[in-house]
């Protein structure tokens, strides 16, 4: 299945809003090796790449929209810009647009962007990400 | 923190990703793509075998970022996925290393140019960072 031109600059729904919990915090610093004390301190950074929980939730919505499997998505680059750092009981949502896509050799390369806002509508942190579609015959 | 100069070159860090870790991470980002634990699917779709969420990686080179500059702010982070790092079905697992050298300090702006391999070969394409230093 190849996915139609008619994507690029289509928005979805924005995710459910999602608290961040010192827990899950925790559990995704422990996941990654990272040092992470709870807000209490004394290291109370939210580990760079956790806004990802929103993204990748963000991308499940968008594969089962356009019915995507997601085993034949791989994921080929991602980049974050903050605005601030993400921090304990934040409530986020985030919202993709698809960017771009072309057509190489049977798979789709779809550029996805994902802004994440908190509770107040400020931006966070934008979350921009390739994903490989790999085709039927790759 | 201060006293970053454009082309220090900083200390390397060795990671370790067995298929435990695919699955405690799996588990804590959501991510369950099942390229990352079965072997069945993997090779299916056409992979070599399971392979490690590229995310999973891009965490290792900001955990080493957070170990450098102790916890500053990441204002940016970013790479391209270019060589899967296929995670043996043993207790060994595969290192992956991360290496950075000061690309440019701008104010209090610190960009860390990263070298992300595993087995001598790169397997992150132009993983950078910048830090509020």
């Amino acid at each position: 299945m190849s996915l139609g031109p008619d994507l690029v600059g289509r928005s979805y729904p924005p995710t459910a809003p999602y608290r961040v919990s010192a827990e899950k915090v925790r559990e995704f610093a422990t996941a990654v090796g990272t040092a992470y004390d709870g807000p209490a301190g004394p290291v109370t950074q939210v580990p760079a790449t956790f806004p990802i929980v929103l993204a990748f939730a963000a991308m499940n919505d968008f594969l089962a929209a356009e019915q995507v499997e997601l085993a034949r998505i791989v994921h080929g680059e991602q980049r974050f810009a903050y605005e601030r750092p993400v921090v304990v009981d934040d409530v986020l949502t985030a919202q993709l647009t698809i960017a771009s896509l072309r057509q190489i050799g049977g798979n789709d390369i779809i550029g996805t962007r994902s802004e994440i806002h908190d509770a107040d509508g400020a931006l966070v942190c934008t979350a921009a990400a390739t994903l490989v579609h790999r085709g039927a015959d790759a | 923190m201060s006293g970053w100069e454009a082309g220090a070159q900083l200390p390397a860090h060795t990671y370790t990703i067995t298929r435990a870790d695919l699955v405690r991470y799996a588990g804590a980002s959501g991510d369950f793509n099942p390229i990352h634990w079965s072997d069945r699917v993997a090779a299916a779709v056409g992979l070599p075998g399971v392979i490690a969420h590229g995310m999973l990686t891009q965490a290792l080179a900001a955990r080493a970022v957070a170990d450098w500059t102790d916890h500053a702010e990441v204002l940016e982070l970013g790479a391209k996925f270019t060589s899967p790092v296929q995670v043996p079905d043993d207790d060994t697992g595969v290192e992956v290393t991360v290496a950075a050298t000061v690309q440019k300090v701008d104010g209090d702006r610190v960009t860390l140019a990263l070298e992300v391999t595993s087995g001598g070969a790169k397997v992150l394409g132009r993983p950078t960072a910048v830090v509020r230093a």
